[in-house]
């Protein structure tokens, strides 16, 4: 041991244990924080594919993807022009009807208000869309939020039309 | 305090003691100065510890027969309610448990606020009991959750869903606390962990909250500092514990009023319908202890902000000690104070009533206005009326309203009276 810089040797030494001791700890702590992530089981439900075929122009159905539900709409012509007519100054989230589907005639979407996770009601509300009950959120029929507290529009799953008469989600 | 010099009687007893000094620890509480003019706002505090283990000895049998299981749950909790011997009664003394907790809580936290309890030297008795409250809240939605009715699984998604509001690392938070892409099995299946849990951090937190209360003693309600002991005080037991006692039986007969009269008036009918991700109840009310803060999540019409007016609205009151610049603790004294505490008493009934309330029209403008003078109250009426207020004349002790006329007789004592009550306010 040398006699001229001893404090600093230990101030080195005891930085290095903590600095290790802190690594150790986090790793220690990580499994079990990450645990709480959605397990596997959950990942493995990720897709679902749907059957469209019987739904009219008009109508609306909802499936259930990851544990929400899905809106499957199918838009009739009035409906279409009405989400396409609007202008995009006139929305607090601003997005293109265009942007939003895929085929116009069906708006894929998650039924999930985006204020606080409640379920909206279809074919309610000032703008003919959907209305949600829980806190007075308003939606267009593109999905788009008009009124109300929430911050933005519904949610546009990823989802592809594996043939005519089926939508595969996720 | 006088318990340092303490020794058992017994033989047995001193042996047993300077080893393990639970004896001595007994003694402290049994001889513990408290202010003889303690009213009946000062039982709660006992009411409280009862409340807590009813619900720690009802939810430990409820667990015996309860299954944390999204298929099985609701099933469970019927089972309980109909097949279980006296389990209707264990489950409705547990529920209606929680709203009693509650119920003495507010009291007891009104009862800080009017007295001053919260101020110098009782700070940290104070925030322990903000973080107490906070427990209480989180224990209380957990438990709310369980039956897995509608209520439970649509309280659920609105109250994790307040996370994602935070920028950015919101969406991942909210997944995290669910273990999946919504509520579902491992949200129940920890909740219920977690509900069972949380009680007892609240009782290693009482022990603190006592401990922190022994070392200044009670406030009183004249809210000035006594000598203890001294004849301003009377032991613990029997005086406090008989009167606490007393206080607890009358608290009971309200307890059983709500669990053998009407034990689901409390409740919403809804969570007797079993949860279904796909409907939405009409309204989603939480329980009326929570009514105040919802409120004002709502009334705000920004998601963000609204979520952050909710936590600082419980968040404001762990500064409060410092919030209010006053030096005189009790109410009596402080006359205009006195007036703005029953305004703001208003205020938040007024927020739980709109709370409960469609949030739209007249609702929503009252609650902006309620949260509005929430907010104002402790953030501006506080430290200014600390500075401005004309307060009335405090008493030098406990006794001296009592024995005024004997003053001019104890004239000198009284000088150090005033200089020691002076000091003591800093």
């Amino acid at each position: 041991m040398s006699d001229k810089k001893p404090k600093n040797r230990r101030d080195f030494i005891f930085t290095a244990t903590a600095a290790a001791g802190a690594v150790g700890v986090g790793a220690a702590v990580w499994p079990l924080v990450d645990q709480m992530n959605p397990d596997a089981s959950v990942k493995a439900l990720a897709s679902t594919e749907v059957d469209i075929s019987s739904v009219k122009p008009g109508q609306s159905i909802t499936v259930v993807w990851r544990g929400k539900p899905v809106f499957i709409k199918r838009r009739t012509k009035e409906e279409i022009d009405k989400a396409r007519s609007v202008s995009l100054d006139q929305l607090k989230h601003p997005e293109k009807d265009e942007d939003r589907v895929k085929n116009p005639e069906w708006l894929v979407m998650l039924g999930i208000c985006t204020h606080l996770g409640c379920v909206p009601l279809s074919d309610k509300g000032e703008y003919d869309g959907w209305f949600c009950p829980c806190h007075g959120s308003h939606y267009d029929t593109s999905g788009r939020i008009r009124k109300g507290p929430a911050p933005i529009n519904m949610e546009i799953p990823e989802y592809v039309f594996l043939n005519e008469s089926t939508i595969k989600i996720g | 305090m006088s318990d340092n010099n303490y020794t058992p009687n017994s033989k047995i007893g001193k042996w047993f003691n300077d080893r393990l000094p639970l004896l001595t620890l007994a003694n402290h509480l049994t001889d513990y100065p408290t202010p003889k003019n303690l009213n009946y706002w000062w039982t709660f505090g006992g009411i409280l510890t009862f409340c807590l283990i009813t619900q720690i000895i009802t939810g430990l049998v409820l667990a015996m027969h309860y299954i944390a299981d999204t298929k099985l749950a609701f099933a469970s909790v019927e089972h309980i309610m109909r097949d279980v011997n006296y389990g209707w009664l264990i489950r409705y003394v547990h529920a209606n448990g929680a709203s009693m907790f509650f119920l003495a809580v507010y009291i007891h936290i009104f009862r800080s606020l009017f007295y001053g309890s919260y101020k110098s030297p009782r700070e940290i008795i104070w925030i322990l009991g903000i973080i107490i409250y906070l427990l209480m809240m989180a224990a209380a939605f957990m438990g709310y959750v369980l039956p897995w009715g509608q209520m439970s699984y649509w309280g659920a998604t609105v109250i994790t869903n307040l996370f994602s509001a935070i920028p950015f690392i919101g969406e991942g938070i909210t997944t995290w606390l669910w273990g999946g892409y919504s509520v579902d099995n491992p949200t129940l299946t920890r909740f219920y962990a977690l509900h069972y849990l949380i009680p007892f951090l609240i009782l290693g937190l009482v022990v603190l909250h006592i401990w922190a209360l022994h070392v200044p003693g009670n406030n009183n309600p004249a809210g000035i500092e006594i000598k203890k002991p001294s004849n301003d005080t009377v032991p613990f037991h029997p005086y406090i514990v008989v009167k606490d006692a007393f206080a607890l039986l009358l608290f009971l007969i309200v307890f059983a009023f709500f669990v053998f009269y009407t034990p689901n008036i409390l409740g919403h009918a809804d969570n007797y319908i079993e949860a279904n991700p796909l409907v939405t109840p009409a309204h989603i009310v939480p329980e009326w202890y929570l009514l105040p803060f919802y409120a004002i999540l709502r009334s705000v019409p920004d998601k963000l902000m609204g979520v952050i007016a909710m936590f600082s609205a419980i968040l404001i009151l762990a500064a409060l000690p410092w919030l209010d610049t006053s030096k005189v603790r009790s109410a009596i004294f402080r006359p205009l104070y006195k007036q703005f505490y029953w305004i703001l008493v208003i205020d938040v009934l007024i927020l739980g009533y709109v709370g409960a309330m469609p949030a739209e029209g007249l609702y929503l403008l009252i609650a902006r206005i309620a949260t509005a003078y929430y907010f104002i109250h402790f953030l501006i009426i506080l430290p200014v009326l600390g500075l401005t207020e004309k307060t009335n004349p405090i008493p030098l002790s406990i006794s001296e309203p009592v024995l005024a006329g004997s003053a001019m007789a104890t004239k000198s004592l009284e000088k150090d009276k005033i200089e020691n009550n002076l000091k003591s306010l800093g």
